[in-house]
């Protein structure tokens, strides 16, 4: 922290300035601007006016509670799957992975590689009802002729799944890259099973990845509408389609801010009764990561 | 948004067998096999890309194997709106780059360096932006261009896209910020370099991996945003907004060629800066 004297005081201000007022700006502002805006009425047309409208908000639940309940169950479902998908191969890596350990990682990263819309369409493809997986299996009588994923829970969870699974699979590798191997030696040591060394000893040093993998994939995934815009159907609309679909095709702004808002408030109280669950060591490790 | 940069891990012994002997030998094939079979599953829907850009399909129908060409690579700009879009895309990116690069920059260095007034709520507005979900980052960014009657396009995109990425690269070259070592500018100033030369000779170079890094990370999520642009975009179309409009009617072979070049370049950028990383550390 060796500030070069002098002008020292002036200089991160300085520095910091023009950050700071595009994070203002582009970031802080237009939250502010989108809560009031939730709070208007009107229409496209004749504009909108500042009338306190709280009934925006009701109006969002009453409507679309269907979708956010699904967004929020998808949610938990496909963090669920990926905290189980993701565990044993982070675990894999960190403890066997020996001299290649940065190489089986960049093969988890690959998908990164390319577009979140060409990873997701081409799952549409692995999955069409005449593609090259269901059309011969359909031919050799092995499916019924009316067999269908697109537009099922089945795809949008699994592309979803698909797509968050790097999120969680990384922060569980950092943290049980760091848990000492003669921790787990010295468990065996004392006569604990394998079983038990991971249980009483491995599992729990991992926590904080499990927390901030957590995290990482459902705050996302909640909010999605990618997955399910390109792989569902009328049946697996996400609130993001909802609020998506109201800004840019209905223009009723203030409808649309108050579901985002209500998303955003959901999540954040999510967060908050999941750190307060979890400890609040653990939410300020991740958060100085 | 992959924040969590690939630490290069010492080349670490195995731990021994936990258990002496005792195991049968095929559960310790488990984990491998598993991994193995995740690491297939994450790369089918590329290899799955890949090969169907070579499939010799009539039109847009490219669902089953035809046979083997390479036309889509010869016509690969042949359809126009796909090839403005990437072309869009491309300088948005180059643009953001740039400008995300100077700008995070210039925030890590304050951040990592100094200590002052205001500090702790820039570092909370900096996590947020890199936490929030995208889609509240578009909504939000909508709603204030709505609210001030901005025309929606180019501009708007450009803005959204410095917002977020700037964020992304202040904090990866705040990262090795704190890492430099305080001596080498004390030397450099105990020789007489004048503040601004110490900072071009010394301090500079010794953050560049980070600042390249941060730039790189910037461009990669500009170029493959969808969920901030498809608010902000107006009429403009970028190559994901293309794509996903196109995945409702059948995405044409093009795309698949257009994935697969991107994919390789940056499979290339990536290896290529870990054997210079390597090499570097001999």
């Amino acid at each position: 922290m060796s500030a070069s004297g002098g002008r020292g005081r002036l200089a991160p201000y300085l520095v910091g300035l023009p950050g700071a007022l595009w994070l203002a700006i582009f970031f802080v502002v237009p939250l502010l601007v989108m809560f009031s805006l939730s709070l208007q009425s009107g229409n496209a047309e004749e504009g909108f006016r500042f009338t306190w409208e709280w009934s925006n908000y009701t109006d969002a639940w009453e409507r679309y509670s269907t979708q956010f309940i699904r967004s929020i169950v998808y949610a938990v479902v496909v963090t669920a799957l990926c905290l189980v998908l993701a565990y044993p191969v982070a675990y894999w890596i960190a403890f066997y992975g020996g001299a290649r350990k940065s190489t089986y990682l960049f093969l988890i990263l690959l998908p990164f590689f390319v577009s979140f819309v060409i990873r997701t369409v081409s799952w549409k493809f692995i999955l069409n009802d005449q593609g090259f997986v269901l059309g011969p299996l359909k031919e050799a009588g092995l499916l019924p002729q009316d067999f269908h994923l697109l537009a099922t829970t089945t795809a949008v969870l699994g592309g979803l799944t698909y797509n968050y699974l790097p999120f969680m699979v990384l922060p569980l590798y950092v943290a049980l890259e760091r848990v000492d191997p003669s921790l787990v030696e010295a468990a065996h040591d004392l006569f604990a099973s394998r079983a038990a060394a991971f249980r009483r000893v491995v599992f729990p040093l991992s926590l904080p990845g499990v927390f901030a993998g957590v995290l990482i994939t459902f705050v996302p995934v909640a909010s999605d509408f990618v997955n399910s815009g390109i792989l569902g159907g009328t049946q697996t609309t996400m609130i993001g389609n909802v609020i998506q679909t109201v800004y840019l095709n209905s223009n009723n702004y203030p409808l649309a801010s108050a579901m985002s808002f209500l998303l955003m408030a959901a999540l954040l109280v999510g967060i908050f009764v999941y750190a307060r669950a979890l400890g609040t060591e653990q939410v300020m490790e991740v958060s100085q990561r | 948004m992959s924040t969590v940069a690939t630490r290069q891990a010492p080349p670490e012994v195995a731990p021994a067998p936990a258990v002496p002997g005792r195991r049968r030998r095929w559960t310790r094939l488990i984990l491998p096999v598993y991994t193995w079979l995740m690491i297939f599953y994450f790369s089918l829907p590329i290899l799955v890309m890949i090969v169907f850009g070579f499939n010799d399909t009539q039109g847009r129908l490219n669902l089953r194997w035809q046979g083997f060409t390479l036309n889509w690579y010869r016509d690969l700009f042949a359809i126009q709106g796909l090839t403005t879009a990437l072309r869009n895309s491309l300088i948005i990116a180059v643009i953001v780059t740039i400008a995300s690069t100077v700008l995070g920059t210039m925030v890590g260095l304050a951040l990592g360096r100094y200590r002052f007034r205001g500090k702790g709520a820039y570092d909370l507005v900096l996590f947020s932006a890199i936490s929030a979900p995208e889609l509240v980052l578009g909504a939000s960014l909508l709603s204030l261009f709505v609210t001030a009657q901005f025309v929606r396009g180019f501009v708007t995109i450009i803005i959204a896209h410095i917002a977020f990425s700037l964020a992304f690269v202040a904090v990866t070259v705040r990262a090795r910020v704190l890492g430099l070592d305080p001596a080498l500018e004390e030397a450099a100033q105990d020789l007489g370099a004048d503040p601004w030369t110490t900072f071009r000779k010394i301090t500079l170079p010794l953050l560049a991996p980070g600042i390249v890094a941060g730039g790189l990370l910037a461009f990669a999520l500009s170029i493959d945003d969808y969920v901030v642009t498809s608010f902000v975009s107006g009429q403009v179309e970028t190559f994901p907004l293309w794509v996903y409009g196109a995945s409702r009617v059948g995405i044409p072979p093009q795309v698949n060629v257009m994935g697969t070049l991107i994919f390789l370049g940056g499979v290339a950028i990536a290896v290529g800066n870990a054997v210079l990383a390597r090499r570097q550390q001999r």
